[in-house]
């Protein structure tokens, strides 16, 4: 942080889609199909969701569980999968330490297992594939980075994308087999031979905002709230106008 | 009721403040800005109310703070579902500076906008009557700029994202206008105890 840092206050970005009431308001039944082991921390969680009504990158869902006292617990999660896969959805959690959903999800969910969800909700972080797309993700904020990564993949885009993802190191990297040319990895405590280790950087940033794609990037930050305020300061001093900045953060 | 297999939850106490479907946050306070933090110094703050009023006008800091001080001491419910117990706020009661500017009977909304451009509707009756602040003190100490420092509003009996950070104004309609996540599908009104989170609920 910097003493001079005065962005302008100018925010007001509207919402990249209108959302659907109706989807959001109804709980519907998530079948477990599948369950995938990404780093140490973090697991993938697929699911079958018979009546999904789609969704677009960077959405999110609510998610439920109901304990047999009638106890509810629901968080909110990002959707990791691409919208054309067809009535199932993915998430990846991390597992948090006490963690009363994730704990669930990593000690004792099993294919076969159902929960409750409602979404897909918001339609702020949401990415339709229409402009370039600057993606800055740390952990496992990558995850709604990454359906837009494979949405663009899955439609062969020729909007530009690019994604900078930060880790702590290369075994904690989610969906690491899955990167290509547009993605740069930041490692900030250990790094393969020849890779500088470190935080990101305004040097990072420079190569991807110099590409100046028409129309200028859109850029989407997600992670934890110390690197949200990180990330998007350093897109704001590099040029990145603040009304092109869309921010997810969690705690 | 769709009971999840060998979920238990975690251990709990009846707590009466707890509205449906929300967990206890303990000692966390989650920031959950959609749009970059701003920079703005106490010195360039400033809290205009206009729209259907008799006297449109803006306070500058020095101005906010020689009304009468008022804390809010008690719960704040986010939509994401934490909630946080015993949290004081201090600053002044939002009836302060709308007595001043003498709303118009017609007045039945407004929209809360603040520095950053974010906005949220409100109903004039859910911020008035002691049922809201302008606030600049958290726990004793200045707001941080990333919880909506140097000021912001609190509206404590709604969901948390009807309580605009950096807040720079009011304007009173004689209609509900959806705001910044009102239409990205939030509720119109966001009342935690009904679970009023999304369009539709």
């Amino acid at each position: 942080m910097t003493d001079t840092f005065v962005p302008p206050t100018r925010f007001a970005v509207p919402g990249r889609i209108a959302v659907s009431n109706r989807a959001a308001a109804t709980w519907q039944t998530a079948t477990l199909t599948e369950i995938r082991r990404e780093t140490p921390g973090a697991v993938t969680f697929r699911f079958a969701v018979p009546e999904w009504s789609g969704h677009l990158p960077g959405q999110h869902l609510m998610l439920r569980l109901t304990a047999e006292d009638g106890y509810v617990a629901q968080r909110h999660y990002s959707l990791a999968s691409p919208p054309d896969d067809t009535a199932h959805i993915e998430l990846t959690l991390d597992h948090v330490e006490g963690g009363e959903v994730s704990g669930w999800f990593h000690t004792v969910a099993r294919p076969g297992d159902s929960v409750e969800v409602r979404g897909p909700l918001s339609g702020f972080f949401a990415w339709p594939g229409d402009r370039p797309a600057l993606l800055v993700g740390a952990g496992s904020g990558v995850v709604p980075l990454m359906s837009m990564l494979r949405h663009h993949r899955a439609r062969a885009l020729d909007v530009p994308l690019r994604l900078l993802v930060s880790a702590r190191g290369p075994e904690e990297l989610i969906y690491a087999r899955e990167y290509g040319a547009e993605t740069t990895p930041v490692f900030t405590r250990t790094a393969p031979e020849g890779m500088a280790v470190g935080r990101l950087a305004a040097a990072h940033l420079a190569p991807l905002l110099a590409e100046r794609p028409p129309g200028g990037w859109e850029a989407y930050v997600c992670g934890s709230n110390g690197f949200a305020e990180h990330a998007s300061r350093l897109l704001v001093e590099a040029g990145q106008p603040v009304d092109r900045i869309r921010i997810e953060r969690f705690g | 009721m769709n009971v999840t297999r060998a979920f238990t939850g975690r251990p709990r106490v009846d707590h009466a403040q707890l509205p449906p479907g929300q967990y206890d946050a303990g000692d966390d306070w989650p920031v959950l800005s959609a749009e970059v933090t701003p920079d703005l110094a106490p010195a360039d703050w400033t809290f205009r109310i206009d729209g259907l009023v008799a006297e449109p006008r803006t306070w500058n800091w020095e101005q906010a703070h020689a009304l009468p001080a008022s804390a809010y001491e008690g719960d704040i419910h986010c939509v994401t579902s934490w909630s946080k117990f015993g949290v004081r706020f201090g600053g002044v009661r939002l009836d302060a500076f709308l007595d001043a500017v003498r709303p118009d009977a017609s007045a039945t909304h407004v929209v809360a906008y603040s520095h950053t451009g974010y906005t949220t509707n409100l109903p004039l009756a859910d911020i008035t009557g002691g049922r809201a602040w302008i606030v600049w003190e958290y726990e004793g100490k200045p707001l941080p700029a990333e919880h909506g420092g140097p000021a912001r509003l609190i509206v404590p009996h709604l969901y948390f994202w009807k309580s605009a950070k950096w807040i720079a104004g009011l304007r009173l309609l004689d209609h509900d206008e959806p705001g910044f996540w009102e239409q990205n599908g939030y509720h119109a009104r966001g009342n935690p105890w009904e679970e009023q989170r999304y369009s539709g609920d």
